[in-house]
């Protein structure tokens, strides 16, 4: 079942194409919309909650019309913006039972409920406080507890981990990953850092200049291009160890390239088609034949292995990639 | 050597929980943001600093109906000395003051600090929130003036002034407090809604109470003196706080402490209330055409 769909989803300002033609499927999970800034990504999401027409195409959200039912869709969903919007001199519990009930909570309920929410977001003793006094982490926590306080199906964060430290960041990342894991609430979250996406999405939406570029699950954007990193020490008979172990690699068959220091990369040759049942069990069988092939080698050769660990590319370079692709 | 805790002795995380209540829709959500612009009004439920001014005028707004109460109790005087309908007209300038205060507090924040994209994730609509707050300004204007009205009544009759006279002045009096917390609710709001600035609001609102007002009677004083007292009910339709003076005098039976003190004619009187209405119409028109591009 999708959460979100949208059929060549079009969105015309009167200077600027914001949407072109977008078509996704995004389906339950934690859902990362990349992209630059302009790249799209805000207008889609006023447009999924029903705040702004569409110029061309439809947008459907947990099986709702965006265009039609916009009231019944934001009932059921949560959005958390980009920008600075809690009033400074009110607390946290009085602003989010506020919004509690402006989603349609009785008294008692949105108490209860701010009161769970506020502390499943990590806000204690300062919720009584004016938020004025608040730090960006906190104020970036009540922003999460007023999409969440009325338990919605699907949240939509607009860039949640902007002006956080690197520590906030990582407590961010977390709790949004734990919305999904723990709450079962689905989850499209925007950033134009890939790093952070990567961490936690089970899969990523790539849109640049109102286009997509590609929509695929984590999985399939870093598995394919997986490789082993080894880094090895010297030894007495081969001063230098990183060159023999390449040699090494290539007589039995493995591509493998010198990076930096004593470490070796190793690419994952192709998958032997009739390897396993599935592409995934195919690909740990790969793994299982690179892995006892250095471990062979090194002991061969005499080295110490030092470490050896998957290395994955990054989303960045493969976004890197689409670009290209589209611009050439 | 410690012992091993007991097994109920540590706080358990229950978890999340769903929320499987009912979801009471947009109507509810407008009486709340209703009744949460309205306490707002009054600071409650924010900082101590904000409630300092609104609870501060009201104060001042209520003083003159407790000395009035006191007075008429302790010289056995058989009518109060301020009518109920001139009140809010005779208290002109707090009541100002406190519009100028209340409709940024209501409106101005929400733009200033981005608030609104929040009310418009939720349910209501944006007329909803038109709706919402012109009823909430409203009625905390209504209050304002209503409640020294209620002290002057309770202390009348508690003084034993004539019970029917009292009550049918009293009567009347809301309707005037009425009228005049539904105009000036139109305008303040329409002009706040125009800013994020407080400050400006603020700004805005007193000039628009005041210069016409003043340049009003100005103008009237000029006409009178100048042998045309017909002209001056006519000049009384350009101010908002003149508009309600005539109003009252003529429909209410109140005073009018125009220049020249000479009661509108029939034709005025119905100018009265259309324009009064026609103002209400318009601002009410442009606050909704506003915020159909807000936030």
């Amino acid at each position: 079942m999708s959460v979100i769909q949208t059929e060549s989803l079009t969105k015309r300002y009167p200077r600027v194409t914001a949407l072109d033609r977008l078509t996704v499927d995004i389906g339950p999970g934690v859902t990362g919309l990349v992209g630059a800034n302009g790249a799209g990504k805000s207008t889609l999401i006023k447009i999924l909650l029903g705040l702004a027409p569409a110029s061309d195409g439809t947008a459907t959200v947990l099986g709702r019309n965006a265009a039609h039912e916009g009231g019944a869709i934001r009932e059921q969903v949560g959005y958390m913006p980009e920008h600075d919007c809690l009033p400074p001199d009110v607390s946290a519990t009085e602003f989010v039972v506020h919004m509690a009930r402006m989603s349609g909570l009785p008294r008692t309920s949105a108490r209860e409920r701010t009161a769970d929410t506020l502390r499943h977001v990590g806000l204690y003793e300062e919720r009584y406080r004016p938020m004025g006094g608040y730090s960006t982490g906190m104020k970036q926590r009540v922003k999460l507890a007023q999409a969440l306080v009325h338990d919605p199906k699907l949240v939509l964060l607009d860039e949640p981990t902007n002006g956080l430290d690197p520590a906030g960041r990582d407590e961010m990342l977390g709790l949004i990953r734990r919305i999904h894991a723990e709450f079962g609430i689905s989850v499209l979250v925007t950033s134009h850092l890939l790093g952070e996406l990567e961490r936690i999405s089970d899969h990523v939406v790539v849109i640049d200049g109102g286009k997509l570029l590609r929509a695929q699950s984590i999985a399939g954007f870093t598995e394919a291009t997986a490789s082993l990193a080894v880094e090895v020490t010297d030894s007495d008979t081969h001063p230098d160890g990183t060159r023999a172990l390449l040699d090494a690699l290539a007589a039995r068959g493995l591509t493998a390239t010198a990076g930096t220091g004593h470490i070796v990369h190793i690419d994952a040759p192709e998958p032997a088609p009739a390897a396993g049942p599935g592409p995934e069990a195919a690909q740990e069988a790969v793994q299982d034949v690179v892995h006892d092939a250095v471990r062979d080698v090194v002991a061969d050769l005499g080295l110490g292995l030092i470490r050896m660990e998957q290395r994955r590319h990054r989303i960045a370079e493969v976004f890197q990639d689409g670009r290209e692709e589209v611009r050439s | 050597m410690t012992a091993p805790p007991a097994p109920d002795a540590r706080i358990h995380d229950i978890g999340y929980r769903r929320y499987e209540g009912e979801r009471l829709g947009a109507m509810y959500a407008r009486c709340s943001l209703f009744v949460h612009s309205l306490r707002g009004a009054y600071g409650l439920g924010r900082s101590a600093r904000s409630k300092m001014l609104p609870i501060g005028l009201f104060v001042i707004m209520c003083a003159p109906a407790v000395v009035m109460v006191a007075v008429v109790m302790t010289t056995g005087r058989d009518e109060l000395p301020i009518e109920y309908t001139a009140y809010g007209v005779f208290m002109q300038p707090i009541f100002g003051l406190y519009l100028a205060l209340a409709a940024p507090q209501m409106v101005s924040l929400d733009l200033r600090y981005k608030t609104i994209p929040l009310y418009f994730s939720r349910p209501i609509e944006r007329g909803d929130y038109v709706i919402a707050k012109f009823a909430s300004l409203t009625a905390s204007l209504f209050l304002f003036v209503g409640i020294p009205l209620l002290i002057s009544y309770v202390g009348s009759l508690l003084a034993k002034l004539d019970f029917a006279d009292q009550t049918t002045a009293f009567a009347r009096g809301l309707v005037a407090t009425a009228v005049f917390a539904v105009l000036h609710a139109a305008i303040g709001l329409l002009i706040a809604s125009m800013t994020p600035r407080r400050g400006f609001g603020v700004a805005a609102i007193i000039s628009v109470l005041t210069i016409p007002y003043f340049a009003v009677i100005s103008l009237m004083v000029v006409a009178d003196e100048q042998g045309s007292p017909d002209a001056v009910g006519w000049i009384g339709l350009f101010s908002p706080g003149s508009l309600l003076e005539g109003f009252q005098a003529k429909f209410l039976g109140g005073e009018l402490e125009f220049p020249g003190d000479q009661m509108l004619t029939n034709a005025a009187g119905a100018a009265y209330v259309v324009v009064i209405a026609a103002i209400i119409a318009l601002c009410y028109f442009l606050l909704t055409r506003r915020y159909r591009k807000a936030g």
